[in-house]
């Protein structure tokens, strides 16, 4: 029996020589490779956005991507990077906020590479020539989005469906993390900027992909009075939650025409082609990636998906132009401290947790001259403060 | 014309390998069909990508045999409870907790200790956490004759809040709902790297667990009890052995051993804790147990070759393009026929003869 393992492993191994030996053969193109690992693959929304993105930036610049799907947050994940650098990526790109840690190790073991990570937060402490962070003002988007559901219950108001004290909002949250307050919180200001009576209660999944538990959330939402819902969570769990109530429904990541077409208004979503284009640019002609880099509606990383035919409300469209034309030129601000009270104060000075070294101690000033300046110290979000007007109906998460 | 099956006994260890090794092959040529008929992808071309995802660079020939080696340390931990025809199917569960033990001694311990002292305490910490899981099952059967299967079943589940609970607690940034990497600056609680391979250190110790199984199920009184228990408890009982003794004792070894599988994972390897750390090797350690007939030798070749195409696949779905749910299809097509084998090695297939003559 022996024998025969041995005669087994023998012939496996030469099987392996085999493939090694084919190897070089494969190398005929000269292309820059670049390389993206993703989470999941495409079946989530999140991933999906992504990959999209990145294969478009990648046809556009002539270079060949290498994408690598399901690579979870642990030591794989570093395994992904450096077989990645094996194959000949020069630029490797990561997707999910817990692949950050094996990102740097893979970073500070191969300098010569540039890995840049979405989402993440410690590019600019770790000090790093080769490691960058990037994210996108999607506050910004959030906060158009906002605009239109606050038009929405304007029209509600106006035709005597519910009263201007009934005007509340649902938001349905995976984590109590400051990028989900950052982005609930410009929901609400957006809707608040045209519709003044606005509240809104917040319901959290403790889960970033939750199905059952998003529709959940919903439906225990329109239960408590809300009248319009909106999420950050990456399944279809709330918005078809809303098509089946009736409910209006403001959506991320993509439209959601398709599956909710009597409820959809619009959709909020960050495209990282641009944030792509960049990175490969600069590797090409051997220039320096930012640390951190954060894409705003100029440099076409926020995007707004098109209205939906039939839930927005009428003048919609034109509102939008002209806020969006507001937010590009600075004469409006999302996080105007002239907008919003902390328990009933209006705030003029606040510490952030911005080093995000583990010690959740607040270190840096974020407001001056009245705005609070969102991803402006880094590139993602460290926006969270409890304002008045929204309730979150369990903290658990 | 019909068949009928029947039992066959005496078959030649030479035979047995032949059908074991036709096995394999007959799986891969039907997995080739397969991805030629879904993407039009050349058979040898997915055999390739199959070696490449394997054995195409030293680092991965390294990944390989580090993924052999924890899912080796798991098979190792299942099997003597198998042996006794004790269902321990909580071997997922229980590294689970042992991990949990090791980060929880990382994140408190981590500035308290020097770090010799830190990756002892996480040792045995992983093992007594792991052993409690797998006794209490285990004291429940040889007490109340609870059903062991369901019971270690459950317990997973257990482990599974359990961990979520805590890496919610301990998220870092709040809010997370994940611990990133524990004390990155400081390494400590961080099994050394030797010789520059950082995967070395958890593959010498899986091979030397290997090596001391297969002497304590060979030689030992210990071993001769646990295949006494597992042919026959009656008999057990008949020669004098405890049967109850037996049961928890080798389930606190059973769990002890899928603590130290926990710790390599997280002291080890991911130096974090997250509910999927174990990844299911749990179950499919199962698988390489009982193909291996319960010989931890054997099981370093069992080992290889689920990990050899559970690399290949993820190999070939990236090449292609495709989602790894191609690489889960091609895996069960390969597992189906392996398990298959069995079948043929245990029983032959005889046309009904009365019907032949008509």
């Amino acid at each position: 029996m022996k024998k025969l393992l041995a005669l087994v492993l023998a012939l496996v191994m030469a099987l392996g020589l085999c493939a090694c030996a084919k190897e070089p053969a494969d190398d005929k193109k000269e292309a820059m490779k670049v390389g993206l690992i993703c989470l999941h693959d495409e079946n989530s929304t999140y991933d999906l956005n992504f990959i999209t993105a990145f294969k478009e930036a990648c046809e556009k610049a002539g270079v060949t991507p290498v994408i690598v799907t399901n690579k979870p947050e642990s030591a794989d994940a570093k395994e992904a990077a450096l077989d990645l650098v094996d194959q000949g990526c020069s630029l490797i790109f990561a997707d999910s906020f817990g692949h950050e840690p094996y990102l740097i190790e893979a970073a500070k073991e191969c300098t010569d590479v540039q890995f840049c990570h979405a989402t993440g937060t410690k590019a600019h402490t770790e000090g790093l020539s080769n490691y960058h962070n990037a994210f996108a003002s999607i506050y910004e988007g959030r906060y158009l989005a906002g605009v239109a559901a606050g038009l929405k219950l304007n029209e509600m108001i106006d035709s005597g469906k519910i009263t201007k004290d009934q005007a509340k909002m649902g938001y349905v949250g995976a984590f109590t993390y400051a990028e989900v307050i950052s982005g609930y919180t410009s929901f609400y200001l957006g809707a608040k900027s045209v519709c003044p009576t606005v509240t809104m209660d917040v319901q959290f999944t403790g889960s970033w992909y939750d199905e059952a538990g998003e529709k959940e959330a919903a439906n225990a939402l329109i239960k408590g009075g809300c009248v319009l819902i909106s999420q950050h969570a990456d399944s279809y769990g709330a918005p078809t939650a809303c098509e089946v109530a009736g409910v209006p429904n403001v959506s991320y990541n993509g439209s959601t025409e398709a599956q909710c077409p009597n409820t959809f208004i619009i959709s909020s979503r960050i495209n990282w082609a641009p944030y792509y284009s960049y990175c490969i640019d600069a590797v090409k002609n051997g220039k320096a990636i930012d640390t951190d880099w954060t894409g705003t509606i100029a440099t076409g990383s926020v995007e707004l998906t098109d209205l939906g035919a039939k839930a927005p409300a009428a003048g919609t469209a034109e509102k939008l132009a002209a806020v969006k034309a507001g937010l590009a030129d600075g004469s409006i601000k999302v996080f105007d401290t002239k907008t919003f009270t902390v328990g009933g104060k209006t705030l003029d000075s606040y510490q952030a947790d911005v080093d995000d070294m583990g010690d959740y101690k607040p270190d840096t000033e974020v407001i001056k001259d009245g705005v609070f300046l969102e991803s402006n110290f880094r590139s993602a979000p460290y926006f969270d403060l409890r304002i008045d007007g929204i309730k979150c109906l369990n903290e658990k998460f | 014309m019909g068949f009928h099956v029947i039992k066959r006994d005496g078959v030649p260890t030479w035979k047995k390998w032949l059908i074991r090794v036709v096995s394999v092959v007959l799986g891969l040529l039907v997995s080739s069909i397969v991805t030629l008929v879904l993407t039009g992808t050349n058979p040898l071309d997915v055999f390739s990508y199959m070696l490449k995802g394997a054995f195409g660079s030293e680092r991965r020939m390294w990944s390989l045999a580090q993924g052999i080696a924890i899912l080796l340390c798991v098979s190792l931990a299942v099997t003597p409870a198998f042996k006794m025809k004790f269902w321990n199917i909580g071997a997922e569960g229980q590294a689970l907790i042992g991990g949990l033990a090791s980060v929880t001694c990382m994140i408190f311990l981590g500035d308290k200790m020097p770090n010799w002292l830190l990756l002892i305490v996480m040792i045995f910490s992983s093992m007594a956490a792991s052993a409690i899981w797998a006794v209490v099952p285990a004291l429940f059967k040889a007490r109340w004759q609870t059903n062991e299967t369901l019971f270690t079943l459950m317990m997973n589940y257990i482990a599974i809040q359990l961990v979520s609970f805590f890496v919610y607690k301990w998220s870092n940034p709040i809010g997370s709902g994940k611990i990133g990497v524990v004390n990155p600056n400081t390494h400590s609680g961080w099994l050394p790297v030797i010789a520059d391979k950082s995967y070395l250190l958890n593959i010498i110790v899986v091979l030397i667990l290997t090596i001391v199984m297969y002497i304590y199920l060979k030689y030992s009184k210990h071993g001769y009890e646990i295949s006494v228990v597992g042919e026959s408890e009656n008999t057990a009982k008949y020669i004098g052995i405890n049967v109850r003794k037996v049961i928890v004792r080798t389930m606190i070894l059973s769990g002890a051993l899928c603590g130290i599988a926990g710790f390599l994972l997280v002291s080890g390897t991911d130096h974090t804790l997250t509910r999927d750390t174990i990844a299911g090797r749990g179950f499919t350690a199962i698988m390489v147990s009982w193909l291996a007939k319960f010989n931890p030798i054997t099981m370093i070749l069992t080992a290889f070759i689920l990990v050899f195409f559970q690399k290949g696949a993820t190999e070939i779905s990236t090449q292609m393009g495709l989602n790894d749910s191609f690489s889960e299809i091609i895996m069960g097509i390969v597992i189906f026929f392996i398990i298959g084998s069995e079948f043929f090695i245990n029983y032959k297939i005889k046309k009904n003869e009365k019907e032949v003559k008509e």
